[in-house]
């Protein structure tokens, strides 16, 4: 097998043993990014020049005898909402198009202790808000498997290059589902920590209280290294949870015997895609098989999810975006004669319409006469949906469902018809609601070998039991495809 | 108005102010940047007080602190969750396009101020204090600094993100005076707690009003306009003033206040319009989701209480009972820190606090009002002010060389002792000294001194009068007196 479609743990051993260096697993990335990322697009910036010299940087210290740390030397890439100091962070937008942030995000300062490869900035949809990365001012991202169809979004370069093997794992941030569903679409792992236990400093925030960064990775065991570099406390940012992280890694047991599993029934929606449904119940089905207990649940407040956060998060972002001006950073029209003109011009041309169409929405929902109908009361729903879980999560462990109802759709199909697009974040919704860990892994691929997603979900800070089930279950299923781009 | 007779009484007007003031904290509310004194532009910056992406607030626990002290002060109930929320409008100098600010449940609420008027006390409301911060300073290119005559405006960070206290009263204000006494009073009560140099020409304490008039004697609010820029307490009054002048003029002849949000243009002294309830910003406040809720407990509340030192009403019974002071000079001398620290500071060296309080609020204020500074700004410590007291206690000069040798002291630096040696003002009250100029004096009005004899009693105070003029008011005048009618006998 190639290198660049190896895990990082099958890296670094590789690294350890002197059957490869660093700078070859570089190098093997970097090729792949030439060989299909003309097709792919899932870079809007590669940094291969600085990616080299701090491989052979790491290549020393291996000669040195230096230990290695889990992600020493490993090229990943990091999508283009997460600032990168001196490197361009542009959110997919025109406005941000020359934008460089003058300082790194919690998650860069980690993973530098690390000593990690960056690759590059990764494509998404304009400001995460998307759900097939169609929505970039860098032009859509295809999804290796098939490069006619949508890689899922708003993460669609960090999925789409971890599958494709142009990098070996990603960051992406996940405000509705913007990591499990693309991964789901890509066939790879994405996981959604617990609201708090990755710091948002540095990741530009598309709505506070529903983001969170997480990762990428091509199995369960790369996930939980990655996550026990990213998560832990940040006392910059005043969300992130001031408690002791555990060892993610801990929990990669192949033993879900006695695991109470709740399959909520609001989430095997109308219009899934039959292939979709066979697959999870197959996973289910595999689960019992392995000791775990099956019940179908139902929880009220569920078929509102998708409602309440296309009022939170719009309401979120219209607060959060108005920032992009043109006064201190980033695009500005140099045409107008007034401020207020100033302001107009650089908004409607350095935005593209998705973002606009949230924009509107969203001050809509916080304008007086309109806040108490829809921004408290889905507030209140909020509350109520995350009473729902709370009693859900005293019966069982984790709630399966499909990450997404369909596989990956063809490009255009569904970006005219933003209610249609809406509908794909219906599984992934709640969970950041209520700030739930979830995680998509692979479930196996559909007749026309597009992958299909499960989605895996925990109570508040209860890692542990999703990480276990998808462990198991990854073992059991033994995905191990990649898509031949 | 029916009978066409305006008289002043058949409105009153109503007043309710907002204050803001800066406080001296170490940094910003929200980031780690030092608060700026006049240096370079947007030197006292970083990517959250820039509003850049990614950038996340941090409560500054001093500024929550201060907060609660001025809460406090103000005799406020102190929530013990408070929460900030985003006020979200566009303009340059604001970078985030919101301001965070505590709108939905304030730090503090439900206070009063006592406001001494002198003829009488008047006890305003104070509906909140909350936290926020301030936001950069917009420079207008050209020479008048004028937005309307430049040619572009430049914008400099450094003051965006200070910690700013917004403190509202109730519509209790009745006239320009009262307005005037309330700012007075709550800048007084803010220099005592040491939370900001509450300088209005600097900015650090800023107001604006809300003014309504209404039929006296009837409940219940008329159309209010918000009146901005009252940044000095002359333009406070002068504005007011206009303002409610403005609305009763409009009120007699038939037409009706319209709310708007007017500036005061102190050239002209008038208020102008800004912008009509129409025009008014929506400014879409939610709960900022970049900040959890703020918990105070009680045991935070009681620590900072008992860093408040003694306050000004406090102060004023302590000197009446203490000391025996006058209601009056109690107040005077209580009302702002500086007074009172140099009152109390002297008392340590010189007990009697009337003789203090009586120079303090005498001479050496008139001399400190001349010159537009504080005493406490003066060359003269409370050291040098004690020593001279005491030279005069120990009858070594008279009370009117006193006055004569403060106001050098004043002028100069110099300390009492040296100015007296200096130019030879110590008292004379040696005896023979005194004897020998006595019988001078006699000798030399032989015609006044047989006046006396034949029973003109009062000519004994020409004959004194004679001796101090020929020491040059040296002569102990207790000694002179006791030892010429001795002579005459």
């Amino acid at each position: 097998m190639r290198l660049n479609h190896l895990t990082a743990h099958e890296l670094k051993k590789k690294m350890i043993d002197k059957e490869v260096s660093c700078r070859e697993v570089v190098q093997s990335v970097f090729s792949r990014i030439e060989e299909v990322d003309g097709n792919v697009n899932a870079y809007i910036r590669v940094e291969k020049d600085s990616a080299i010299k701090n491989a052979d940087e790491i290549d020393k210290k291996i000669s040195e005898g230096e230990g290695l740390r889990d992600f020493s030397g490993i090229p990943i890439g990091i999508k283009d909402n997460i600032c990168t100091k001196e490197i361009a962070t542009t959110c997919a937008s025109k406005i941000l198009e020359n934008y460089t942030p003058i300082y790194n995000a919690e998650v860069i300062e980690r993973l530098n202790q690390q000593g990690y490869i960056l690759t590059g900035k990764l494509n998404m949809d304009e400001f995460a808000m998307g759900s097939s990365s169609e929505n970039s001012f860098f032009g859509p991202v295809s999804n290796p498997w098939d490069i006619t169809r949508v890689p899922g979004g708003s993460s669609g370069g960090p999925a789409a290059s971890v599958a494709a093997g142009e990098a070996t794992c990603s960051l992406g941030s996940d405000t509705g589902g913007s990591i499990r569903q693309p991964a789901s679409l890509c066939g790879v792992v994405g996981f959604k920590p617990t609201y708090g236990m990755v710091s948002r400093n540095g990741l530009v925030a598309f709505a506070s209280s529903l983001d969170q960064i997480g990762p990428f990775t091509r199995d369960m065991e790369d996930c939980a290294a990655l996550l026990n570099v990213v998560c832990g406390h940040d006392r910059h940012d005043s969300t992130s949870l001031d408690i002791e992280k555990p060892d993610y890694k801990s929990f990669l047991k192949d033993d879900i015997r006695g695991t109470k599993i709740g399959v909520p029934k609001e989430l095997t929606v109308k219009g899934i895609d039959p292939e979709v449904k066979n697959a999870v119940d197959s996973a289910l089905k595999i689960a019992e098989d392995m000791g775990a207990e099956v019940e179908e649940i139902s929880l009220p407040n569920l078929e509102y999810a998708l409602n309440v956060y296309y009022i939170i998060a719009p309401s979120e972002a219209s607060s959060n975006l108005s920032r992009f001006d043109g006064v201190r950073y980033g695009f500005r029209n140099k045409d107008a004669d007034t401020l207020r003109n100033m302001y107009r011009k650089t908004r409607s041309e350095g935005f593209g319409d998705e973002v606009k169409r949230r924009i509107m929405i969203g001050t809509y929902c916080l304008s007086a006469g309109y806040y108490d109908a829809y921004y408290e009361k889905a507030l209140k729903v909020r509350t109520l949906l995350i009473k729902d879980f709370n009693e859900t999560f005293s019966k069982f462990d984790v709630l399966i469902s499909p990450t997404s109802p369909t596989t990956a759709f063809k490009k255009g199909e569904k970006i005219d018809d933003p209610m249609t697009m809406y509908m794909c974040d219906v599984c992934t919704v709640p969970a950041n609601l209520a700030g739930l860990p979830a995680v998509s892994i692979p479930a196996g691929l559909s007749a026309s070998k597009l992958p299909i997603g499960l989605h895996i979900m925990g109570n508040v800070l209860r890692e542990d039991n999703v990480i276990r089930t998808a462990y198991a279950l990854e073992k059991a299923i033994g995905f191990k495809n990649f898509p031949k781009i | 108005m029916m009978n066409g007779i305006k008289t002043e009484d058949k409105y009153e007007s109503i007043i309710g102010l907002e204050t803001h003031l800066e406080l001296e904290t170490a940094t910003k509310m929200f980031c780690g940047c030092r608060l700026s004194f006049g240096e370079g532009k947007n030197i006292n910056t970083c990517p959250v007080c820039l509003g850049h992406p990614g950038s996340l607030p941090v409560i500054n626990r001093l500024a929550v602190e201060f907060a609660i002290k001025i809460g406090l002060a103000l005799n406020c109930r102190i929530n013990n969750r408070t929460i900030f929320h985003r006020k979200n409008y566009f303009y340059p100098d604001m970078p985030k396009n919101y301001q965070i600010s505590q709108y939905g449940i304030p730090l503090g609420v439900e206070g009063y101020l006592e406001v001494n008027m002198g003829d009488y006390v008047k006890r305003v409301g104070i509906t909140r204090v909350h936290m926020e911060e301030d936001a950069g300073k917009l420079i207008h290119i050209g020479t008048t600094g004028r937005i309307s005559e430049s040619g572009g405006s430049i914008v400099d960070f450094n003051r965006a993100g200070t910690p700013l206290i917004e403190i509202v009263t109730k519509p209790d204000i009745r006239t320009s005076r009262e307005a005037k006494h309330y700012m007075t009073s709550l800048r007084n009560l803010l220099l005592y707690l040491d939370v900001s140099n509450c300088s209005m020409e600097e900015g650090s304490l800023r107001c604006d009003a809300n003014v309504s008039i209404r039929p006296t004697g009837v409940e219940g609010l008329g159309t209010k306009t918000e009146i901005k820029n009252l940044n000095s307490f002359k333009f406070m009054q002068k504005g007011l003033e206009y303002e409610i002048k403005r609305q009763k003029k409009l009120l007699y002849s038939g037409k009706e206040v319209v709310q708007q949000t007017r500036h005061y243009d102190n050239d002209n002294q008038i208020t102008k319009a800004l912008r009509s309830k129409e025009e008014a910003h929506d400014y879409r406040y939610f709960p900022e989701p970049d900040l959890v809720p703020l918990m105070i407990d009680n045991k935070m509340v009681e620590s900072i209480k008992e860093t408040i030192v003694e306050l000004p009403e406090i102060k004023v019974k302590r000197y009446r009972d203490e000391f025996g002071l006058s209601l009056y000079d109690a107040y005077f001398l209580a009302r702002d820190k500086k007074t009172a620290d140099y009152f109390e500071n002297c008392l340590k060296c010189f007990k009697d606090a009337k003789i203090v309080a009586n120079w303090i609020m005498g001479d050496f204020s008139a001399l400190a009002n001349k010159e537009k500074i504080h005493i406490s700004e003066s060359k003269v410590s409370p050291e040098d002010l004690c020593r001279m007291l005491e030279i005069i206690a120990g009858g070594s000069i008279s009370i009117k060389i006193a006055k004569a040798v403060f106001e050098e002291m004043f002028k100069t630096g110099k300390s009492a002792v040296d100015i007296i040696k200096g130019k030879s003002l110590e008292q004379i009250s040696d005896s023979s000294e005194i004897e020998g100029i006595i019988e001078q004096v006699i000798k030399d009005n032989s015609g006044t001194v047989q006046q006396y004899k034949e029973g003109k009693k009062k000519a004994i105070g020409f004959l004194i009068g004679q001796v101090m003029n020929r020491t040059r008011g040296k002569a102990n005048p207790k000694i002179v007196n006791k030892i010429m009618s001795k002579r005459l006998e």
